[in-house]
């Protein structure tokens, strides 16, 4: 590693620490209905929101009604993105003339991005078209962060509330973060990163003739706008195929920068803004404190897969997948944010990363994209941790255990595990199924222990809501379209509901005050028993499935096997 | 009972825990327990399967002990319930002893006949007289007799029980020494008192507690998690195998699988959860304290807010003479005198206090007054004074020596012409002022001087009340006294609030305060008037010696009728959840090992090129182990026998310190999560060595 | 059913809002602010779109510089990378055939970045050391003299972007841009 590399790192982490906690006080201002430095010029577009759809903002909903807002939203958001790919053949807007998208992709897309997860069956240039792109996968970014954001804030609302039935309105939620977080951040965004070369146009692919006399079309389309909001919304879907290591995505080391930035920002600061809508900001900087540190643990280690050689091809830098305009240090700093948090935008192709790289990006996501996470998902993710780091620590301490004064009993452990639990099964029970299965192996591109990987890595993905790939395997075919479109569907709602209805278990609960007695959630011990909680379920989950793929793998590599 | 309890190992006992630990083998049994129920399918699996290679004429040694293994684990887990379980029966036992074939003579019509004491009914009325054993649970309603309590509570000397007021309740299975009481039933027959104790010790209608429950519920989780991450691992065995052209089905085999998933579920803590359970309540039973249910002792963990009486608890029950102030122109030694005489035929503990101060001060002699010399004028409400008329030998008022309170005695000596002096008010004042009653002592018109008689606070309960203050107990006195008395005393005692001229009332109302602030409080009672404050309190411990109405408003019935036992109580409630907590984290933590003693065995020769012996995973096993069967059977072994280990410490509970929850924490997490992780590195290790000596693996 | 019909015109709204007017306000402030940018960087002469300065072009004419592996082979329709794992075949292949493709005739090692496809297959640029590295070829496919070789050498010094400030990125350098100077160079 380079003075440059170490600088770069420094960098980032220094935006981040910098802007994160402003950013998380703007959102509790947001949130919680005080004005703010958006209320005046942004005003006007939540309370036209609520009138045109007849929203009762200050009707509170039941954790029930919440749930049931969230699910119709989401069915419709989900049915709208499936109908404008299997007719856009039809519709305008459409200036390469792509034909209607397959139904079974077209499934699996509109799953992709309703769930936030934004895993890529299909190649953005060659299948979908910018109607497709602008009213379908753009809105479902913005809504899909929203749902997360929603979520969350219900969550904290329970476990602020006292002895009340109702968690917030889910609309009311949905508006605020669209209307002062996410678009206001995209437009800045989107401005930047147009000005660094992302294209932005309504043109149709330019066909120009090379220096050498061939003919390369140049795909164009609105992609600066799209980018912007899927790096801040944790989405992850890249306009292009290439994703954000495609040059017109992600095009100089600044919007690169920016692109990385956007990233973390939101789950970042979500962690201030929980601090103080609970009013305890040591326990936010506490959770902030342990996903930095699973964050830059898991960078450390990729930082030395990346810079050890690899006898087996032959090669002391490794640099297949990655750009030189970004080199390996932001390829792992990316890849590393990128599947702590469930973004899953790349801009180095993970499946060529070292094993040890690939591993962490894997067992990033295999955590449940709770080191930051998704935007607000990330906060509810690592909130189940809590809990059931709460309860250990709670008894250890001779209590029941309890929760910024709430007690968590058997209600809230059941939902806990379950969120905890089931994408983790969907995870072991997927990969193991496909790795029998003929029609699923015949994916793969890549043999011995990168083959397992491969199909670890795309369960992972899709139950994390995540959305990166070992992209050596072809996941669109029928069997991976439906199968990992389901466990998207199961990764995602399998965590909602059961915090949902902890919110709703929780607000109904009286609030015990803190004692000397009383297990403490904002100091280092509590800090260092989460990041062991978190660390000991998820390898003792997935330490035989790693330890047979990408373990085996980076061993293999220095004995120098190729397969 | 539970003073002549019987020591942790009793070789009987143990006798009977062994059978029952096969008893509990039964589908339905283990069923209760999902944890061990997997355990209990994987030995029955492995067990087939040897039994099908039996048939087949093969004699598979390694299966054969592998499945040994997974039998012993589910048998010592067994056990341990058995254990727990087996010294409550031994308690009760003795209890039910006496109440077999036990007659009452019940009283009908005004005629008495014999009736079996299991068929007494609610409302009967029956007689005891002395030497008679109390059928049932009853109130005296008629007489007065001295009951010999030891057969539930093991304290022999004998307790007065009469109609009317407090002390109204016998329990069945207690008998009379003295007297004769007539009794009115109050029990339904199979629900008395005894057999409720009974019930509860033998952990009959054991029903799991909220938190074995939200535990229960976690490991249950995690044997999902372990089960799916096995079974999968079957596959990417498989799908590994093609791709290193190798064949892995003489190592992973389904015992082989189902060794490393019962060395990965939560056998330790799911082993020993309810033994835990029951032996929580069995130490509150040690400590002479009966729970009505589980529940109530894992609240008592919970419990920070104590309402504490401050008689008998925190203070010795009586005030206590401890300085003489003399009037002007008076000695104190005189005064002393004075006020001896004035007590010696007092027998109140005021009064001996009295007595006994001038005596270590001044050395006075107490003698004691012949009646015809003197006259005890006994204390009443309305005088308000008590002391002694003295005669000379011609019957002539010699003295007429009065202590009472200063009001009282000012009229008396204004009404005999004398002047109350001013200095003497003054002193009244100030020993009021600090929470002490003056006692003015005079002869007719003169005044002497005040007896300061204070509330004598225990010893040593100001520590006491420190520690609590350090688990995040906050603690209240109530008291009767006016508040200036209640905060002289409170400061001395460290209680960091009080309830002064406390009422039944005042102390409901403070209950239902504080638990809408969120705390959980404890309290202590006796008078039926105190019931409905030990009915909403989280943990009501009502005194043995209460009455009926107390014993069952409250969640616990406390048999030596101690109220300081409340601390007791706290830590072994607080004992209960850290023995859980500690052995999870015991229990996963051991996992770490295991992995590094199992995977390698599995894997240790996948990718192994042709020549070498190991693949790459073979580096994983850091423990050096002999040889894949013996690691398996390792760990196997050791996952067992760390239930037996741990039996003891289940029963006893992992040790309590009076600290903060933040240190409490980093030491249980020391002990039990980093040595979790060590401890079966060595064991594992430890055993291999062994096994391996006595050639039992290849 | 209420819900329903909230969700229904919730979901339109949005629709409009940031489906339809976000990515037309972005577009509006290309078209106002970044032309050149937004329609993908395209570098034009006379008239002539000789391609996008961010898209990498084929070259295999040794009098040009080459850009680094294509798992595409450079058709941005679609773009993307080989995506072989570290321990594949198939890559220690490519990197054999790609280190004797560009293997100069002293022996020097060839830079990673020439041995390995890149992410995008699309990447414009090459390290400084690897347009260095084709130095040679190009020279002696160019038959260019001493001083003509200087003037290629200082002309890959003025085509290397430095990281930004400083410290973003690494150098690099544009081949596309290089390649055109290098024509008209030859040219003058």
């Amino acid at each position: 590693m380079s003075t440059n590399d170490i600088l770069q790192i420094l960098a980032y982490v220094i935006a981040l620490i910098v802007l994160a906690p402003i950013l998380g006080q703007f959102m509790a201002r947001v949130f919680t209905g005080k004005p703010h430095l958006l209320s005046r010029p942004l005003g006007w577009l939540e309370r036209i929101t609520y009138r045109l759809c007849g929203i009762p903002a200050n009707h509170e909903m039941s954790w029930r009604q919440y749930a049931a807002s969230l699910l119709w939203f989401n069915g419709l958001g989900f049915l709208i993105v499936f109908i404008l790919q299997i007719t856009q053949h039809w519709l305008p807007m459409n200036p390469q003339h792509l034909p209607n998208v397959p139904w079974v992709l077209s499934f699996n897309t509109a799953v992709s991005f309703m769930t936030n997860t934004n895993w890529q069956s299909y190649a953005g240039e060659t299948t979908l078209s910018y109607l497709t792109q602008m009213a379908g996968l753009t809105v479902q970014n913005f809504v899909s962060a929203a749902t997360g954001i929603a979520v969350f804030l219900a969550l904290t609302r329970g476990i602020l509330r006292k002895t009340t039935s109702v968690i917030g309105n889910f609309w009311v939620d949905m508006t605020r973060s669209i209307v002062y977080v996410l678009l206001p951040l995209s437009v800045i965004l989107g401005v930047a990163l147009l000005s660094q070369g992302v294209v932005q146009t309504l043109s149709p692919a330019v066909t120009v003739t090379t220096v050498e006399g061939q003919s390369q079309d140049i795909p164009l389309g609105p992609a600066a706008s799209q980018v912007a909001i899927k790096q801040l919304g944790t989405n992850g879907g890249g306009y292009f195929n290439a994703n954000s290591a495609h040059p017109l995505e992600n095009p100089t080391p600044v919007s690169n920068f920016l692109e990385m930035l956007a990233l973390l920002l939101i789950p970042a600061a979500l962690t201030f803004t929980y601090g103080k809508m609970v009013s305890n900001r040591k326990h936010g900087w506490i959770i902030f404190a342990v996903m930095f540190s699973l964050w830059f643990g898991g960078l450390a280690l990729s930082l030395y897969g990346e810079y050890s050689s690899n006898p087996s091809v032959g090669l002391n830098t490794n640099l297949e997948g990655k750009e030189i305009r970004f080199g390996t240090v932001n390829s792992v700093l990316w890849s590393v944010s990128t599947t702590a948090a469930s973004n899953g935008s790349v801009n180095a192709m993970h499946s060529s990363l070292s094993p040890i790289a690939g591993g962490v990006a894997m067992f990033n996501i295999m955590l449940g994209e709770i080191i930051f996470g998704g935007v607000g998902a990330g906060m509810y993710g690592i909130l189940l941790h809590v809990l059931l780091t709460v309860f250990l620590a709670g008894l250890m301490v001779g209590r029941t255990p309890e929760y910024l004064g709430k007690k968590i009993e058997a209600r809230e452990i059941q939902m806990t595990i379950l969120g905890i639990l089931i994408p983790n099964a969907v995870i072991l029970l997927g990969a193991g199924v496909a790795c029998v299965l003929p029609i699923a192996l015949s994916s793969l591109a890549n043999q011995g222990p990168h083959g397992l990987s491969e199909i670890l890595y795309a369960f992972s993905s899709a139950a994390g809501n995540n959305g990166s790939a070992f992209a050596g395997l072809n996941a669109n075919t029928d069997f991976y379209n439906i199968v990992l479109g389901i466990a998207m569907l199961i990764g995602r709602f399998a965590v909602i509901l059961p915090c949902l209805v902890i919110a709703g278990s929780l607000a109904s609960k009286k609030v015990s005050p803190p004692s000397a007695g009383t297990f403490a959630t904002d100091n280092s011990t509590f800090a260092v028993l989460l990041i062991g909680v978190i660390t000991i379920v998820g390898a003792l989950t997935f330490l035989p499935a790693l330890g047979l793929g990408p373990i085996i793998e980076h061993f293999l590599m220095i004995a120098g096997r190729i397969f | 009972m539970a003073k002549s309890s019987t020591g942790q190992f009793d070789r009987a006992l143990l006798g009977a825990a062994v059978k029952d630990s096969f008893r509990k083998l039964h589908p339905r049994a283990e069923m209760r327990n999902p944890v061990m129920f997997v355990c209990w399918v994987g030995a029955l699996i492995t067990s087939v399967l040897f039994g099908i290679d039996l048939i087949k004429g093969v004699f598979p040694e390694f299966e054969f002990q592998i499945s040994l293994w997974l039998w012993f684990t589910v048998l010592f887990a067994n056990f341990a319930e058995a254990v727990a379980e087996g010294r409550g029966k031994a308690q009760a036992e003795s209890l039910k002893k006496g109440r077999t074939q036990l007659m009452a003579r019940l009283l009908e019509n005004n005629k008495e006949r014999l009736a079996s004491a299991t068929t007494l009914k609610k409302g009967d009325i029956v007689i005891c007289e002395t030497n008679d054993i109390i059928p049932s649970d009853g109130e005296v309603i008629e007489g007065i007799a001295s009951v010999d309590e030891s057969a539930i509570t093991g304290e022999s000397a004998p307790v007065i029980r009469e109609s009317g007021g407090d002390r109204s309740a016998v329990t069945g299975g207690t008998r009379v020494i003295s007297d004769r009481i007539i009794i009115r039933i109050t029990a339904e027959p199979g629900s008395t008192f005894i057999d409720k104790m009974i019930a509860l010790i033998e952990g009959a209608k054991r029903q799991k507690t909220p938190n074995e429950i939200a535990l229960s519920i976690v490991l249950a989780g995690l044997t999902i998690i372990f089960l799916l991450a096995v079974a999968t691992l079957k596959f990417f065995a498989d799908y590994s195998g093609t791709a290193a052209n190798q064949d892995l089905s003489g190592i992973v085999t389904v015992p082989v699988l189902i060794a490393l998933l019962v060395c990965l579920i939560p056998t330790t803590i799911g082993g020993l959860l309810s033994a835990i359970g029951i032996a929580g309540i069995d130490r509150l039973v040690k400590q002479n304290v009966i729970a009505k249910s589980g529940r109530s002792v894992e609240a008592a963990g919970d419990i920070d807010v104590l309402l504490l009486d401050k008689t008998g608890t925190i203070t010795l029950g009586n005030r206590m003479a401890s300085e003489f102030i003399p009037a002007p122109m008076i000695t104190e030694q005189h005064l002393a005198e004075v006020a001896q005489l004035a007590s010696l035929s007092d027998e109140t503990p005021e009064g001996r206090s009295i007595v006994v101060l001038a005596k270590e001060k001044y050395g006075f002699r107490a003698e004691s007054l012949t009646p015809s010399q003197g006259k005890f004028i006994p204390f009443t409400a309305v005088s308000r004074m008590s002391g002694v008329d003295i005669f000379e030998d011609d019957g002539q008022v010699m003295m007429s020596v009065r202590k009472g309170d200063a009001e009282a005695i000012k009229i008396m000596v204004e009404n005999e012409g004398g002047e109350f002096p001013i200095e003497v008010v003054g002193t009244v004042n100030r020993i009021a002022r600090h929470g002490g009653t003056p006692l003015v002592v005079a002869d007719g018109k003169d005044v002497f001087g005040v007896i300061h008689l204070k509330d004598m606070v225990k010893g040593g309960i100001k520590e006491r009340f420190a520690e609590l203050r350090r688990m995040g107990i906050k603690t209240i006195m109530i008291t009767g006294d006016n508040p200036l008395t209640a905060a002289a005393i409170a400061a001395e005692a460290g209680v960091d609030d009080f309830i002064a001229q406390a009422t039944p009332e005042a102390k409901l109302e403070r209950i239902r305060e504080e638990q809408r602030a969120g705390h959980l409080v404890a309290m202590t009672g006796d008078g039926t008037n105190d019931a409905p404050a030990l009915a909403q309190a989280d943990v009501g411990v009502a005194m043995n010696t209460g009455t009926q109405a107390a014993r069952e408003a409250g969640n616990m019935v406390d048999l030596d009728s101690n109220p300081t036992k409340l601390i007791q109580i706290v830590e072994i409630g607080k004992q209960l959840l850290m023995t859980r907590g500690a052995l999870t984290t015991f229990s996963i933590a051991n996992d770490v090992a295991k992995y590094f003693a199992i995977l390698p065995a599995m894997f240790g020769t996948l990718y192994a090129t042709s020549g070498s012996t190991g693949g790459p995973l073979l580096a994983m096993n850091i423990m050096h182990l002999h040889s894949p069967e013996s690691a398996i059977l390792s760990a196997v072994i050791f996952n067992a026998l760390i239930i037996i280990t741990l039996i003891p410490l289940a029963l006893r509970g992992v040790s309590y310190r009076a600290e903060s929850a933040a240190k409490l924490l980093r030491r249980n997490l020391f002990i039990y999560g980093l040595g979790g992780v060590i401890a079966p590195f060595v064991g594992i290790k430890a055993i291999d060595v062994m096994i391996v000596a006595a050639k039992l693996v290849k | 059913m209420k819900t329903l019909l909230t969700a229904l015109k919730f979901i339109m709204l949005m629709t409009v809002l940031t489906g339809i007017a976000y990515p037309l306000l972005i577009t509006g402030v290309g078209r106002l602010f970044f032309v050149r940018q937004a329609e993908g960087s395209l570098i034009i002469d006379g008239g002539k779109i000789l391609g996008s300065e961010l898209i990498a072009q084929k070259f295999t004419d040794p009098r040009y510089f080459w850009p680094r592996p294509s798992a595409v082979d450079y058709n941005p329709q679609p773009s993307g990378g080989s995506n072989l794992g570290p321990t594949s075949a198939s890559l220690k292949d490519s990197i054999m055939v790609r280190r004797s493709r560009f293997a100069a005739a002293d022996g020097a090692p060839v830079p990673a970045d020439l041995l390995c496809a890149s992410g995008s297959g699309l990447d414009p640029h090459i390290s400084p050391e690897a347009a260095r590295y084709q130095l040679d070829r190009v020279a002696s496919a160019r038959q260019l003299d001493k001083a003509q070789r200087t003037a290629l050498l200082s002309l890959i010094d003025k085509y290397t972007e430095a990281p930004t400030i400083g410290i973003l990125g690494q150098s690099r350098v544009n081949v596309l841009w290089l390649n055109l100077a290098l024509d008209s160079l030859g040219r003058r």
